[in-house]
Order: structure tokens, then C-alpha cells, then sequence
């Protein structure tokens, strides 16, 4: 994931997932944030909920903009840098918006699920309804507000669709205690009738995940 | 018993001998009697003691505002402000002032010339009780872990119950990391930077390069030269050449001098400084040999080469680190060689083991080993956003 860096600083468009994430995160815990960019969700949960808030990112610039800023984040990669951590050490490890820029998706899920007692996951989703008509009938790799880089320059290597998450965690042998999808406005699809064609409305998706 | 002096000023003699003057630097002095040795790592112990350093801010009421900066191989108590004897600034006088990144009307900051140096504290210039002479080359060989030993008696003197940070580069990084981990509850916060867990052979193999050359100069002469009234100049000048380029970038070099010809046109066919780099080095070596003691220079290598913070636990890095609740912050620099990003990393490694609160930062710039001497602005950041966060989690105003 050498080019994550272009993820940072992380397109500056609705952040609705990082709220979400922030809500999702009980007070007065412990976190690590991988792929934590600038800081923002880190800096959002120290602030809002008393968190004990720990980051790492790919990126020179981003881990020092959050030094600088006084938090606790280490450079470093998410496919190789999990496995140096403690088993459960962490109540929470999030990825917002980076998984499908590891190199090894189900190996960073699987470590994530190892350090921490919950996992939460938020990624764009492939089969979102707007990527479809563009591949499906325009024929060309998709250019949406939450996948802005073209095909050429993009961070992005290992895309999935809400179904194909699924999937990955079953197979992993995790529980999915939540997963919340939201609309190209940002919307969250939650409720009765959330589930219904969901991999095809939600533009993003968030999951927080629990191994026994 | 321990006691405290400090001298009026230096003394007015006209002598320019820095370190025959060394007693009288206008810092101050702890000194430890008979009923207070240093032990040492090798068996032995060291008494009387000396500790000299210098003191920088106010200590608070609360007495949690303390910093212990560590000095590196060459370096010594005058961190900030103006050097009492080059008349240049402090070694970290970058880093370290009124308003500054370690802000000195916030924080008390304490630096002390380690043992086994050549600045005031218990060394080879020292008089060795037992002969009534410098113990020169029969001083017990000092480590990094007994030099810290100092400096946690010098904290007790000074009725410090702990320490709000302890930072330092290079050798300032291992005694940072023998601090926080042997006396993790009297450190709220670690900056350890562009150092290592350990000395590697190839810093082993340059170390000991330096010190065949001060051991093959005539002059030395046992390691009694002073009292022949004579140094070995020589051998010391071309270590610190030796050293000096392992503080650099092969980048640095080559922005700095390229293939430039020192004052001519052409080279000359012989084996004058012809390049701009040779000139350099020659100086470099020449003015150290004025303020460095070769005995120092010996033992202080030595210290680093020892230094191995994993066989002080049992061989299990993890061990060190366990259960602390010492924050770190880690440091390291993209064109560093001696101390390259992997070795820091490698302590990133141990501390996320753990589970511990740390910040690493890599920072890019082709200066080298020396880039936490020069102005390295993402540095200063780092520095200030760390203790500024540090100073938040320790109830410290401000």
C-alpha cells in the first residue's frame, strides 16, 4: 500500500462515515486508528468521547501533522505493522476508508480482529449503483465522489462490494454486530428495510465486526 | 552526603585550555562523597563523584516540570543559550529557549556532562583518589546505563521526585531509552531520537576505527599524556574525521562540496587538501582536539558500543518495556545512516508490543546522523506538538 499516501489529506467531501465511527466508539476506551490520516477521527474521538486514542499511518506528512497536533500516531503500514501488537489490546481498531488500499485485505482484517475486541470497517462499495451504471453501461472504471482518482493514479487496488465483505468475514469466522450504508447524500440507510438492495443503494458502508 | 558548588564565572587566568579549566566551568557541580558511589556496570564503583550540569527555566512549586535533556558523544551540559567557552551557541540552543519548542519559561530543564566525559563530571581527567593523579586510561569503563545512574543520583540531589520528560539524541537516545524503561516511574514522557536499541557492528567497526587511531599516536602514551604535557592530537583528529562523516549524507556531502577545489584551480598532484571536503574534515578534526578529551573520547565510544537495552532484561526487548506507562515519542531521520529509520523502528516495534502510547515520526532530510543538531523545522514541530500534548496530560499550566 505504498501509495496510500494520496489518500491523505482524505478528500475533502462528506465525512459522514467518521461521525458514524465516532458514534459507534464507547467512551473512556481504548482505539487504534489505521490509516489515520491527519488525525481527524482520532482527534473527534479524544475530543467527543475520552478515547485513548492511537493512530498509524502510511504517510510522513499525515503522521507528522498528528504528532504536531499532540496525538499518539505512529508511522507505519497496515499490511506489515499489525502483527507487532499484543492480542486484544485495543477495545477498538478502525480502518475508515483504507482497507481496499492494503495490499492484503483479509490479512489486515484478520489482524485487526486479532488486536482489537471489535473491529470497525468503512469502504466504499463496488456494487453501489452509480459505479455499476458506469462500468456496467459506460463502459469505464468508475469516478464517483467517494472514488474520486482515476483508474491510473488511485491508491485504491483491492475494491469490494457489501456482498463481498460479507463474505470475507464469514469466512473469517467474525460476527457483523452492525453495518450501516449510506447514500450517495450521505444518508444513512438504517432501519427496516435497510437491508433491502442495500449493496446496490449504499455508496459506502460501515461495519463493526466481532470475533469470539 | 552530596554537596553543590558553583563557581563565580570562568576563571580569568588567560589559559585557553578549555578542559584543564574544565573544574571551573560556570555551571553547577553536584558531588557525591565516599558514603555515595557510583556502581558500575563493570563491578566496580566510582567515589568521589562529580556531576556537572546546567540548569535552564524554573522548576515549579510541583516540582513536574522537569526535563533531563541528554547530551550525545560530543556534546555536553551547555544545551541552550551561549557556550561559556566557544562563545557559540548551545548545542541544542535551537531546540531549546524561552518560547521555544522546549519552552523554557514552561519547563525546567536539566542537562548533565556525562561520566566518563571531559566537561566537569567524574572522567579520565579526573583525579583518581588511589595515585593522586588523572585516572587517564585506569578509569573503569563506563556505560550508558552507569552514566544515567549519575544522572538519577544528580535528580535526587536535586529533590526531584520524577521527570516530566527525558530527551536526547543519539547517545542522548540510549540513556533516554535506559531511563524509561529502568526507571519507567519517574518518566512521564520519552523523546528518544535518532538512536537505538542497540550499536550495531558497523557503528562498532567505526568506533573502534577512531580509537586505534588515538592508540596508534605516539603522543598518547598510555593514555598519560597530560601528565607529559602533551595529547595525541593527531589520532584524535583523524577518529573525529572518521566519526564526522558518519554524521553526514553522502547527499550532504555533495550538496555542500560536490568535487569543488579548495582555493585552486586545478588539483595539484599531491596530497595537500585539494578538495573542498578534505579542507573541511581537516578543520573539523583540528578544532575538536581543543575541546575533547582523547581519553573521554575513548571511554564515551566504548559506553555506545556497549550499550545493548535488551541484554539489561534478560535478552527480551519486551521486558523493558513492559507494563510502562512512560509516553514515547520517537524520532528518526530519512538520510540518518548511523542510526537509520529501521533501528528506530525497531524500538516503534518493541513499544507497540506492548500496547504502549507511542508517536514515531520519519522525517525527510538528506543532513544525515546530525539532523537533530541543524535546523530541521518538522523536528521542532514534532518536538513541540509531543510535549505541548504531554504537558496536557500532566495537569502542567499552559
Amino acid at each position: 500500500m505504498s501509495n496510500l499516501s494520496e489518500l491523505t489529506p482524505k478528500p475533502a467531501r462528506d465525512r459522514s462515515d467518521l461521525m458514524v465511527i465516532c458514534d459507534l466508539v464507547e467512551p473512556d476506551t481504548k482505539v487504534l486508528d489505521v490509516g489515520c490520516g491527519n488525525g481527524e477521527l482520532l482527534e473527534l474521538l479524544a475530543n467527543r468521547k475520552n478515547v485513548d486514542a492511537r493512530g498509524v499511518e502510511i504517510s510522513q506528512e499525515g503522521v507528522n501533522r498528528c504528532v504536531m497536533k499532540g496525538l499518539s500516531v505512529v508511522q507505519g503500514d497496515a499490511d506489515t505493522d499489525l502483527e507487532t501488537y499484543p492480542d486484544k489490546a485495543f477495545d477498538y481498531v478502525i480502518m475508515s476508508h483504507t482497507i481496499q488500499a492494503t495490499d492484503r485485505p483479509r490479512d489486515v482484517l484478520r489482524q485487526m480482529m486479532r488486536i482489537g475486541k471489535r473491529a470497525i470497517v468503512s469502504f466504499p462499495n463496488f456494487a453501489h449503483w452509480l459505479v455499476r451504471f458506469q462500468i456496467g453501461i459506460k463502459g469505464h472504471m468508475p469516478i464517483t465522489e467517494t472514488l474520486p482518482i482515476p483508474w491510473y493514479e488511485t491508491p485504491n487496488v483491492h475494491f469490494c462490494s457489501i456482498r463481498d465483505f460479507d463474505a470475507l468475514v464469514t469466512e473469517l469466522g467474525a460476527d457483523v454486530e452492525r453495518k450501516i450504508g449510506f447514500d450517495s447524500r450521505g444518508r444513512r440507510l438504517e432501519g427496516p428495510g435497510a437491508g433491502f438492495l442495500a449493496n446496490l443503494r449504499a455508496e459506502r458502508a460501515v461495519f463493526v465486526l466481532e470475533k469470539p | 552526603m552530596s554537596t553543590t558548588t558553583k563557581p563565580a564565572g570562568p576563571r580569568s587566568s588567560g589559559k585557553s585550555d578549555p578542559l584543564v579549566d574544565s573544574a571551573s566551568l560556570p555551571c553547577s557541580y553536584a558531588h557525591f562523597g565516599p558514603d555515595r558511589p557510583l556502581k558500575l556496570d563493570s563491578g566496580g564503583q566510582l567515589s568521589p563523584l562529580t556531576v556537572a550540569y546546567e540548569t535552564y527555566g524554573t522548576l515549579n512549586s510541583a516540582r513536574s516540570n522537569a526535563i533531563m535533556v541528554c547530551h550525545a558523544l560530543t556534546g555536553d551540559q551547555f544545551c541552550a543559550g551561549v557556550h561559556p567557552i566557544t562563545g557559540k551557541p548551545g548545542w541544542w540552543e535551537l531546540l531549546i529557549g524561552p518560547g521555544k519548542p522546549v519552552d523554557t519559561d514552561r519547563f525546567f530543564i536539566i542537562c548533565a556532562n556525562v561520566i566518563g566525559g571531559c566537561m566537569g563530571s567524574t572522567g579520565p581527567m579526573s583525579i583518581d583518589p588511589a595515585t593522586g593523579k588523572p585516572y587517564g586510561h585506569s578509569l573503569p569503563v563506563i556505560t550508558i546505563a552507569d552514566m544515567v545512574r549519575a544522572q538519577v543520583m544528580l535528580l535526587d540531589h536535586l529533590e526531584i521526585p520524577d521527570l516530566f520528560c527525558v530527551m536526547g539524541g543519539s547517545m542522548g537516545g540510549m540513556q533516554v531509552l535506559d531511563w524509561a524503561t529502568k526507571y519507567s516511574d519517574r518518566v512521564f514522557s520519552a523523546m528518544p531520537i535518532a538512536t537505538a536499541m542497540k550499536h550495531s557492528a558497523q557503528n562498532i567497526a567505526f568506533h573502534e576505527v577512531g580509537r586505534q587511531a588515538v592508540l596508534a599516536d605516539p603522543e598518547w602514551h598510555g593514555g598519560d599524556y597530560r601528565e607529559r604535557d602533551t595529547t595525541p592530537h593527531k589520532g584524535l583528529a583523524v577518529a573525529r574525521m572518521a566519526a564526522h562523516i558518519t554524521y553526514l549524507s553522502e547527499a550532504a556531502l555533495h550538496r555542500k562540496f560536490g568535487r569543488n577545489l579548495q582555493d585552486r584551480d586545478a588539483v595539484t598532484f599531491g596530497f595537500d587538501a585539494d578538495f573542498q571536503v578534505e579542507s573541511y574534515l581537516r578543520y573539523q578534526g583540528s578544532t575538536f582536539v581543543d575541546r575533547f578529551d582523547a581519553n573521554s573520547y575513548l571511554y564515551l565510544t566504548r559506553a555506545m558500543d556497549y550499550f545493548d537495552l535488551a541484554a539489561d532484561f534478560d535478552g527480551n526487548i519486551t521486558n523493558a518495556f513492559a507494563n510502562t506507562k512512560t509516553r514515547y515519542c520517537i524520532v528518526s531521520f530519512t538520510s540518518d545512516w548511523l542510526f537509520p529509520t529501521s533501528e528506530n523502528r525497531m524500538i516503534v516495534r518493541a513499544l507497540n508490543g506492548v500496547a504502549a502510547d507511542v508517536s514515531f515520526v520519519e522525517i525527510e532530510t538528506d543532513k544525515g546522523h546530525d539532523s537533530f543538531l541543524l535546523d530541521v523545522p518538522e523536528l521542532f514541530e514534532a518536538v513541540e506538538g509531543f510535549l505541548r500534548s504531554a504537558a496536557r496530560q500532566r495537569g502542567l499550566d499552559g
